[in-house]
């Protein structure tokens, strides 16, 4: 199903204000990750607002959706999407990474509401996301499981043994995302040590593959996720080509920004940006 | 003398494992292409459903199991002590550890007496990792009794457990009628006033085959099967220095983070008493049959006696 205009602008809202979270958090933090927390706003807020079935009163519901952020240092842009569905108050973001905070550097299921797995060490959550997955089939439920990823990230060969193991035991109720904003801390992914080509690589190892080529399209990501609920049999791979930093000017497609935070001045010109965009 | 009953533990924890799976539809189990080896095979039988193969991996087993764990279920993820608590320590670390999920170790062929496969699939240095993680509780069990009770224990606290299994089959020494497993209690097997023998794992029977031969020799020692190493029964350690004044660890597992260094932790700073360490001396092992190795590092009841002889003369 299309999304409706009037859909459409309200998820535009949510995720400009997940951006200026983003932004308040890591300011407030002095460290943190701006670039793929801001890359990957759109799906946190599609996510969160639009395709999982979760509810804000009831965080623990056995049969809600599940989420894990493998690419954990992100967990910016999660928290932020999360305060944003209702989770935990938009205010608390400024005590990111603040001794005594729940909102750890990392996802902390243990402290934080509505995150379903503790996360950050690069390669793992996929192994995690394939558990909650296999749990569904072995107990007959029907909620769905989504796992994002890092296009650096995948260079861990523990995302393909979790692969391997979703195609085999035939986890169609599994959804694999790679934000593929093309940096990484030591420079472009395609130089460091190229992943590519991506979707091939996880059509190989049996997944459904969907390609998007611009995940900071609300649009694009709706037609994906609505595909993936369809395919029956295989996990899907959402493959989506995003920009780091996106929605921040001096930040967008600057690997400076993968683990920076912005100083006074920045903060200012990057929430009058986001403002006048939220206008 | 009727011949002593000998069984591994690892066929103890795959017997368990199907018992207990009778008794409870969320246990699931999981394992990493050994389930002929880890004995989970037996499980496997009778819940084919319930049984995971993850393939060669177990990092990516962990993970799985950590998933299962936070979706309500209670996995026992299974492997060599090597790979379960060696290769997959990270995981075990940031994605059962960390968020303190339900997930149960099942680690089988720790220590020397894996036997001829060697070095590279003898872990010495499990107990090491295991106990260095917050909240993760680790057991070595002595025999088949204290084993099966074990894994029933694990099955029911909450939180992550490290079971330590061993491939060699060892001497029954629990079967008896008043025998209780409680998890963090050490059994003390033996009275004695001169030294303390802290053992556990399959060090625990040799121990006490230590201690008879120092009797023979005037020496009186108490014997302490030590089958969770981590809460350690502190109180009872303790006591033991306070009343006999020295101790002596013995464990397959390097003497460097086991159970030797947890009571070492224990008695350096209530009541510091000698304590000598007994079990792999910073080295790796090497093949050969399980028991001619346990010999050759001195692991059995007359390498043990020897060694404490030899330090009660120095010291």
């Amino acid at each position: 199903m299309k999304l409706t205009e009037q859909k459409l602008t309200e998820l535009k809202h949510h995720a400009n204000e997940v951006r200026k979270g983003i932004i308040r958090g890591v300011h407030a933090a002095k460290s943190g990750h701006p670039g793929g927390s801001l890359s990957a706003t759109e799906l946190f807020t599609y996510l969160y607002m639009q395709e999982m079935n979760v509810d804000p009163k009831n965080p623990q519901d056995p049969d809600r959706d599940r989420f894990v952020l493998s690419k954990g240092h992100t967990a910016p842009g999660y928290y932020a999407a999360l305060a944003e569905r209702g989770f935990f108050p938009m205010e608390d973001m400024e005590t990111l990474r603040h001794t005594g905070s729940y909102l750890q550097g990392h996802p902390d299921r243990k402290h934080i509401p509505g995150v379903d797995m503790s996360s950050g060490s690069l390669g793992q959550g996929g192994s995690a996301a394939v558990g909650m997955a296999l749990s569904a089939k072995l107990r007959g439920k029907s909620y769905r499981t989504y796992c994002l990823f890092g296009d650096g990230e995948i260079q861990e060969g523990q995302v393909w043994e979790a692969a391997m193991f979703a195609a085999a035991k035939k986890l169609d109720n599994l959804v694999f995302i790679v934000d593929n904003n093309g940096l990484q801390i030591d420079g472009r992914v395609a130089d460091v040590c190229s992943p590519y080509p991506i979707d091939e690589k996880f059509a190989s190892f049996g997944f459904h593959v969907i390609n998007v080529a611009d995940g900071n399209d609300f649009e694009q990501l709706a037609a994906a996720f609505e595909e993936a609920r369809e395919i029956k049999g295989v996990p899907t791979a959402i493959i989506m080509k995003t920009v780091k930093g996106k929605g921040v000017s001096f930040m967008e497609d600057q690997v400076g920004w993968h683990g920076t935070a912005p100083n006074d001045e920045q903060f200012k010109q990057a929430m009058e940006e986001l403002e006048k965009e939220g206008r | 003398m009727s011949e002593v009953k000998k069984i591994a533990t690892r066929e103890s924890y795959g017997k368990a494992l199907a018992e207990l799976g009778r008794k409870h539809d969320d246990l699931v189990v999981l394992d990493a292409d050994l389930a002929a080896a880890t004995k989970t095979g037996i499980f496997k039988k009778e819940f084919p459903e319930r049984h995971i193969d993850c393939g060669i991996a177990e990092s990516n087993m962990m993970g799985i199991a950590a998933g299962l764990a936070a979706t309500g279920m209670v996995p026992f993820a299974s492997s060599f002590a090597m790979f379960a608590a060696g290769r997959a320590f990270e995981q075990v670390r940031n994605s059962i550890g960390y968020p303190h999920l339900n997930v149960k170790i099942g680690a089988t062929h720790a220590g020397i007496s894996v036997g001829e496969d060697g070095a590279t699939h003898q872990c010495n240095e499990d107990i090491a990792l295991m106990r260095t993680i917050p909240g993760m509780t680790v057991i070595n069990p002595s025999d088949d009794v204290e084993a099966r009770a074990a894994v029933e224990a694990a099955y029911e606290m909450e939180g992550p457990v490290y079971l330590r299994f061993g491939r060699l089959a060892v001497p029954v020494i629990n079967d008896r009628p008043d025998y209780k497993f409680e998890i963090g209690k050490g059994v003390t097997l033996r009275e004695g006033k001169d030294l303390t023998i802290v053992a556990t794992g399959l060090c625990v029977s040799e121990s006490l085959g230590a201690a008879e031969m120092l009797e023979k020799d005037g020496v009186s020692a108490r014997v302490i099967n030590i089958h969770t190493i981590k809460p350690l029964d502190e109180e009872l350690i303790l006591k033991a220095a306070q009343e006999t004044g020295r101790i002596i660890t013995v464990e397959e597992h390097s003497i460097i983070g086991g159970l030797g260094s947890a009571v070492c932790d224990c008695v350096s700073r209530r009541n510091p008493v000698p304590v000598y360490k007994i079990g792999m001396e910073d080295v790796f092992g090497e093949s050969g049959p399980a028991v001619e190795l346990i010999k050759k590092y001195g692991l059995d009841a007359e390498g043990i006696f020897k060694k404490i002889k030899k330090e009660l003369e120095i010291c």
